[in-house]
């Protein structure tokens, strides 16, 4: 079985072409980019260049309505960052925001059409008591009461658990670094504080500078997350690479913070999967250095079946029979590259063991 | 080609095999299912329904039995869009009214391009009405009569209002009837067709009725939004039809609208200007025959 095209992938690194796709071929995009998030991202990449009333009614319909979704989104996410600096202005620390929150706080292109829900921010650990308490004096309130997944978090994680606000029902995800205490790499979270940007005319909200934030994203993507809307992060990246890739030295800046982050390894990953699924315009002098990150050959050859099946829409015509081995590989994996192998070891056996006894 | 041009035979081989594309009012639905109860549904109460070419589907959907043991004890069936099931599986002899409901959920939380409503419209003479109310009010017993006596059916379920026009669009589908009032619209019209009834539903019995045949004719055909009617149904009640200020006519239609705080400030002026152009009341009503007669008498709404 073979899988057919990626055909979000096509739509991502061409949306000019679009317009002489057939009704067959937009029937299965729209199908794929529903699954992989990148629905809205779609309608926004046809319209910015004036070509949406060139698409077909029955697809351009629905490229309309999923941009309603994510405009909705957008204005939420701004109100509710409103709400969070409120709640955090006695805290007296800048709030930094990380990730879709940041892209929209900051007006940067992979904002466009972005579909997510949760508000993630990066505080100082030793401020995670005044951070928490003020969030829950304002109606923020913690989501998982197992003593276990509250100990989970607060021990060995790089976040609070969840918190959802009691009334309009939103998460956010608070850090204090961008990588569990217990990973492989261990990124210095003071380091990225440091080199921290105010948000243009805002003395509370910052945001990660741009090399940290492709490293960032980068580091969600290939050694923390879940891998259901790989393609989307993966279009985050290409999209803040493009972006930000016209400031001078930006590559050779980008691969030395990688190193003195220890970040090496994510980078080359996202400038190889990049590079190859979206064509991003990656110079090769760029490529060389972030060589200092790769994996040996076997492991290089291995994670390519593995991602290039992952990063792939999370739909039926994207997959082959090796597509769900891949991405439950890729999660034990993100779980391995998490935690201590004795660690892990617990940590399974209590999931597998003792919470379900609490349900 | 209509659903009633192809024989039971090639419609549950369809089903069962490449899918069905079925154009309901402006949306496509490719169906993919081997249970013989929503394919002898499809063929009764679709009968007159325009089959869609194969090229685009806005909903592509399946009804089948889960992957799970329990299909030997309790045989269950699951509804999927592209894929992925968003309700729990419920009992197997469930499966028709689960198509039903699993359709106008895709349309209800995809289709933002329209202000939908939770609300039946009917059209006549240009002019639609719409009838917002909760479940109980007696709104689907009102609007399967109303279409059983001239009114055309555009929805009894979920009004779809265009942005750039303001006109209601139609989605004419069998009309859902619960538990009394399946029985209620089988006196008052004999020669309605309503499918096998479906007992022990999260709702309680249901049966379909089928839409008239002008109505699915018409299915592309939007109307003026007229009246705004919020009906109760209250046992014993004088059939009174009376105004109700627009502000408040405003905000309830608001409370029945899916995806009113989606559209944002789009989903205030679209519902304020169809607001603004209607006629709004209040209609409480036990006897349908009267109620019929306040209907046929609405006066269209001044210009």
């Amino acid at each position: 079985m073979k899988p057919r095209r990626d055909l979000v992938a096509c739509a991502l690194r061409d949306p000019e072409a679009l317009v002489s796709w057939t009704l067959v071929e937009w029937d299965l995009l729209v199908r794929q980019a529903r699954h992989a998030q990148l629905l809205a991202r779609v309608c926004w990449l046809v319209q910015e260049r004036g070509l949406l009333q060139q698409v077909p009614d029955q697809p351009r319909a629905h490229l309309e309505a999923a941009r309603v979704v994510s405009d909705k989104q957008d204005r939420a996410i701004r109100w509710e960052v409103n709400r969070i600096r409120h709640a955090l202005q006695r805290v007296g620390i800048p709030v930094i925001l990380l990730k879709g929150a940041a892209y929209v706080m900051a007006e940067l292109p992979p904002a466009r059409g972005r579909l997510f829900a949760d508000v993630d921010i990066l505080v100082p650990k030793e401020k995670l008591p005044e951070v928490e308490a003020a969030l829950m004096l304002h109606g923020w309130a913690a989501t998982l009461h197992d003593a276990y997944d509250q100990r989970y978090y607060r021990t060995w994680m790089h976040e609070l658990p969840p918190m959802t606000h009691v009334k309009r029902e939103t998460t956010i995800d608070v850090h204090h670094t961008i990588l569990p205490e217990t990973a492989r790499l261990r990124p210095d979270p003071r380091k990225l504080r440091a080199a921290a940007q105010h948000l243009a005319g805002d003395p509370d909200l910052q945001v990660l500078s741009p090399a940290d934030m492709i490293l960032h994203s980068a580091t969600h993507l290939f050694h923390d997350g879940e891998l259901e809307h790989g393609l989307r992060d993966l279009a985050d990246l290409d999209s803040l690479l493009r972006h930000f890739s016209t400031a001078a030295d930006f590559w050779p800046h980008l691969a030395s913070r990688a190193q003195e982050l220890d970040l090496a390894r994510p980078l080359y990953y996202a400038l190889r999967y990049t590079r190859h699924i979206l064509h991003t315009p990656v110079p090769n002098s760029a490529l060389a250095v972030s060589r200092a990150g790769r994996p040996f050959q076997m492991l290089e050859s291995f994670m390519d079946a593995l991602f290039l099946r992952a990063l792939r829409p999370d739909h039926a015509s994207c997959a082959d029979f090796f597509t769900p081995a891949a991405r439950r590989l890729l999660y034990v994996r993100s779980h391995w590259l998490r935690m201590p192998p004795l660690l892990l070891m617990r940590h399974l056996l209590h999931k597998a063991l003792v919470s379900p006894k609490d349900d | 080609m209509k659903v009633a041009d192809l024989t039971a035979t090639q419609l549950g081989g369809r089903l069962k095999g490449p899918g069905l594309h079925l154009r309901t009012g402006m949306f496509v639905a490719h169906i993919q299912t081997s249970i013989p109860s929503v394919a002898e549904g499809i063929g009764l109460l679709y009968a007159d329904y325009p089959l869609a070419d194969t090229e685009f589907a806005d909903f592509h959907i399946s009804l089948a039995p889960p992957p799970t043991l329990r299909r030997w004890v309790h045989p269950q069936v699951l509804f999927a869009f592209d894929g992925r099931a968003p309700f729990k599986p419920l009992p197997l002899d469930q499966a028709f009214p689960m198509f039903e409901w699993g359709l106008n959920w895709c349309v209800s939380s995809h289709s933002h391009q329209y202000l939908i409503m939770h609300a039946a419209v009917m059209e006549k003479d240009g002019f639609a009405v719409i009838m917002p109310a909760p479940p109980g009010s007696g709104k689907s017993t009102l609007c399967a009569a109303l279409v059983n006596r001239g009114w055309r059916l555009l929805s009894d379920e979920l009004a779809l209002i265009r942005k750039d026009d303001g006109q209601a669009v139609p989605l004419p589908r069998p009309v859902s009837l619960k538990n009394a009032s399946i029985e209620v619209i089988r006196d008052f019209e004999p020669t309605a067709f309503i499918n096998r009834e479906c007992r022990d539903t999260i709702k309680g019995t249901v049966a379909h009725m089928k839409p008239p045949r002008d109505s699915v004719a018409r299915a592309q055909e939007t109307a003026k939004p007229g009246w705004v009617i919020f009906p109760r149904y209250q046992k014993d009640a004088a059939t009174v039809l009376q105004a109700r200020p627009k502000g408040g006519a405003l905000m309830a239609m608001a409370d029945n609208a899916f995806n009113y705080s989606l559209l944002g400030a789009v989903g205030f002026h679209m519902l304020a200007d169809m607001i603004d152009t209607c006629d709004c009341y209040d209609f409480t009503y036990s006897n349908l025959d009267q109620a019929i007669e306040v209907f046929a008498a609405l006066q269209p709404p001044a210009p």
